[in-house]
């Protein structure tokens, strides 16, 4: 049977891209979560027709299928599960077309998020969602993600920045949902797709709205002797009537993290560090970079820098998205949650997340989106220090607890796919969950795409499961 | 739990409740097509229920005038990216789904939305979305009820996101290329054009909205002309042909750089790939399997 079904996707897309060896089967059982599942055959599709193909083949035997970009994903969403066909995109990694007039590309799902900003910056043009992976992660990814990044303060999320998707559905048909016209008929099943985390098919072509590259920007970074006085200048702003185009938190000790390993420039002796950024044009752009200075001292700032240039700018920036490789100089493993609270409950949820991990006697540092109230506590722990799994899942669960409680949500960015699953209900009731169930099912009667994400067991009449024991790592 | 909304939805019913449809200021009511004969007419509930400037959120009911809304906005410096049609309810824009003409600056409508209550077929009332100004717990089924005109569920409160009043909003206007002005300008709020002359809404701080006018050789007007009654959905690129297509638009106001376009004469029918058609018949029965939410209409 499993032969037959190598031979069948073999033959479909080619010898070289199907694989099931020991080593790829590894390299495909988690993306960059601490969960595992497994991956019985790995394909990497070249076109919408391969892609259509492989769904067709796995539903031909009976199997399930995921979709996967660069597996940069922190919640799990492409750990396979249900012993079934990946699907790869990283392979259809071209953009299509550009067109500057209309501000609209076509790009295929594998395309990295940076190298799409690259071709576009000649043309004075940007794709607006920048998350701190987008070195590498997909603009696939990005869709099944609805992927944030820390200039979607102003600019929104990737639902925003997306037209049209061509997709693959479950039941292995080709359409296009949404358009490049205004006001597509009928429900918007565009917004429906994005973040749905490849629960509702593949998407093989994305026609992404370009944003233009503001005329003047500045950056400030600014040194505050608490986080309590950070976070308040964060609202201060806001509350100001200034939606910068950034808006970064880092406590002390990821700021000096970061400074030992990349030397940004980043005052190791505030207890917070606010990088901030307003963009627009001459005047609103003097005038913004004043104001959140003038809050920024209201508030007790200890330094207020303002970036000299581009090259000092890209260093600022390169610090604060290199955050996460700068821990590994103080432990070997890292737990990065993501949720989102209201600005004003800022400085409660931290203190209250510092009391978790004192109890479960853990490391925590921040660094995350303050102006979207987008929290990413970073755990830091010695995996091979025995029980120490269970403390770090107790502390995170008890993080989105108080994140929740708090008026917030699971997640801002990340996603909820196998990690916040069985959270859902914190947030959201049986007929909340059950609405959610519906739309899935009018997509995917058989639960055939990324099986057992997103929502938990019994949301409907599901047949979904617990995470299998062991699945964690 | 919400006395408001409890009481819309005991008013909904559930199937024994039959046909329902949901009014709101009836100022886009042919959308979608007539309501079927005999359904009962349902209101939704009114009141801005939380309002915390400082988070630029607003949580409202959906029976809300819009203009209630932005004036308790404005109140404090902010507004919301809302069609501001004489008499419209902020759930009857959503449920329709149609910007307003600053959409070029201000996005569509359907990216103001946080959070939605609705109340379903089956009367319950359903959450999607969440409070905060970014989320992606769960399906979006927020985007989903924005533009589905009742067909889906009724929306009962919305929480949006607020932003922002501009310090300085000016039209100007003259006989002007406007893709050529669009190239020119750094995002405008519109850039409207009747195939002759061009109406540029700009916004922002007094001496960039000056520095941008001066790139224009334009004069400061009120505002656009009254727009044409049928709306056109076209691509952004395709309205250079404009022009060249009078006998089928009749006199036409477009939306440049967004590709709405206000025209005399109704748009042609639009053929829907079957696919399509197929996965909207099954989102509708998934929701509303006895086919009672605004019976008649589809938003097609």
């Amino acid at each position: 049977m499993h032969d037959a079904l190598i031979a069948e996707l073999r033959a479909a897309l080619a010898p070289d891209r199907v694989r099931d060896g020991a080593l790829e089967r590894t390299l495909y059982e988690r993306d960059a979560s601490h969960i595992r599942g497994d991956a019985a055959v790995i394909c990497f599709p070249l076109d919408t027709a391969e892609v259509q193909a492989c769904v067709r083949i796995a539903l031909a035997h009976g199997r399930p299928f995921v979709a996967r970009g660069a597996g940069t994903g922190l919640a799990g969403g492409a750990v396979p599960l249900g012993d079934p066909v990946v699907i790869v995109t990283t392979k259809m990694d071209r953009v299509l077309s550009v067109d500057p007039g209309a501000l609209v590309a076509w790009v295929e799902p594998g395309v990295v998020n940076l190298d799409l900003d690259k071709q576009l910056a000649p043309l004075g043009l940007q794709f607006a969602p920048d998350p701190s992976s987008q070195q590498a992660c997909t603009i696939g990814g990005n869709v099944a993600n609805n992927s944030g990044g820390p200039h979607c303060l102003a600019s929104g999320v990737t639902s925003a920045h997306v037209v049209a998707l061509e997709v693959v559905l479950p039941d292995g048909a080709v359409t296009t949902l949404g358009g490049l016209d205004a006001e597509p008929d009928g429900y918007d099943l565009r917004g429906a797709f994005v973040g749905s985390e490849g629960t509702l098919g593949i998407a093989t072509r994305i026609a992404v709205r370009l944003t233009p590259l503001a005329p003047e920007v500045a950056t400030l970074l600014i040194g505050f002797p608490s986080v309590r006085d950070a976070a308040a200048a964060v609202s201060a702003i806001i509350a100001a009537g200034l939606v910068p185009a950034a808006l970064e938190m880092m406590d002390q000790r990821i700021t000096r993290a970061v400074e030992d390993f990349v030397h940004a420039g980043f005052p190791t002796d505030a207890a917070a560090v606010l990088l901030a950024e307003v963009d627009g044009l001459p005047a609103a752009v003097a005038a913004g970079t004043a104001l959140v200075e003038e809050v920024g001292r209201a508030h007790g700032a200890t330094s207020v820098q303002v970036a000299r240039d581009r090259v000092e700018r890209a260093g600022w920036w390169k610090g604060r998205k290199s955050a996460f490789g700068a821990i590994a100089r103080i432990k070997p493993n890292y737990y990065l949650h993501d949720t989102v609270v209201p600005r004003g409950r800022l400085v409660d949820v931290l203190d209250a997340i510092d009391r978790i991990v004192e109890r479960e006697d853990l490391i925590v540092m921040h660094v995350f989106h303050a102006g979207d109230g987008n929290l990413h506590p970073l755990l830091l722990f010695d995996a091979r220090e025995p029980g120490v799994m269970d403390r770090v899942h107790a502390a995170g669960d008890e993080i989105v607890r108080v994140s929740v409680e708090a008026g917030g949500v699971l997640s801002g960015e990340h996603g909820i796919g196998l990690e916040k699953r069985d959270l859902m209900p914190l947030l959201f009731g049986p007929d909340d969950l059950d609405a959610q169930a519906r739309l899935r099912d009018a997509f995917d009667p058989e639960h055939v795409a990324n099986p057992q994400k997103v929502l938990p067991a019994g949301s409907r009449c599901g047949d979904l499961q617990a995470v299998p024991a062991g699945a964690w790592i | 739990m919400n006395g408001a909304l409890d009481t819309f939805a005991a008013e909904v019913g559930g199937p024994a409740g039959g046909p329902v449809t949901c009014v709101g200021g009836r100022t886009q009511w042919d959308a979608g097509g007539p309501i079927a004969a005999g359904a009962r007419e349902v209101r939704a509930p009114e009141g801005i229920v939380a309002y915390v400037p400082s988070e630029m959120t607003v949580q409202v009911r959906a029976g809300t005038p819009v203009s209630v809304l932005d004036e308790a906005l404005a109140e404090h410096g902010q507004t919301v990216a809302l069609p501001d049609w004489p008499g419209a309810t902020v759930g009857g824009v959503l449920a329709v789904g149609r910007s307003g003409i600053r959409r070029l600056g201000y996005g569509p409508v359907r990216d103001t939305v946080l959070e939605v209550r609705a109340v379903t077929a089956a009367g319950a009332v359903v959450k999607a979305g969440g409070p905060t100004v970014k989320n992606v717990s769960g399906y979006d089924l927020c985007r989903l009820l924005v533009g589905s005109l009742g067909t889906l569920g009724f929306i009962g409160e919305v929480t949006l996101r607020t932003r922002p009043v501009a310090p300085t909003s000016r039209w100007v206007s003259g006989e002007l290329d406007p893709f050529e002005a669009l190239a020119r300008l750094h995002r405008p709020t519109a850039v409207l054009w009747d195939g002759q002359t061009t109406w540029i809404c700009l916004e922002g701080h007094p001496d960039d909205v000056q520095a941008q006018a001066d790139l224009l050789d334009a004069a400061g007007v009120n505002g656009p002309p009254a727009r044409p009654p049928h709306r056109w959905s076209l691509t952004p690129g395709e309205l250079r042909h404009l022009p060249g297509r009078a006998a089928e638009t009749g006199r036409f106001l477009a939306e440049v750089g967004v590709g709405l376009v206000h025209a005399e004469r109704p748009p042609p029918a639009r053929p829907v790939d079957p696919v399509v058609a197929a996965l909207q018949r099954r989102v509708k029965a998934a929701f509303d399997p006895e086919g009672r939410m605004n019976p008649g209409r589809a938003p097609a």
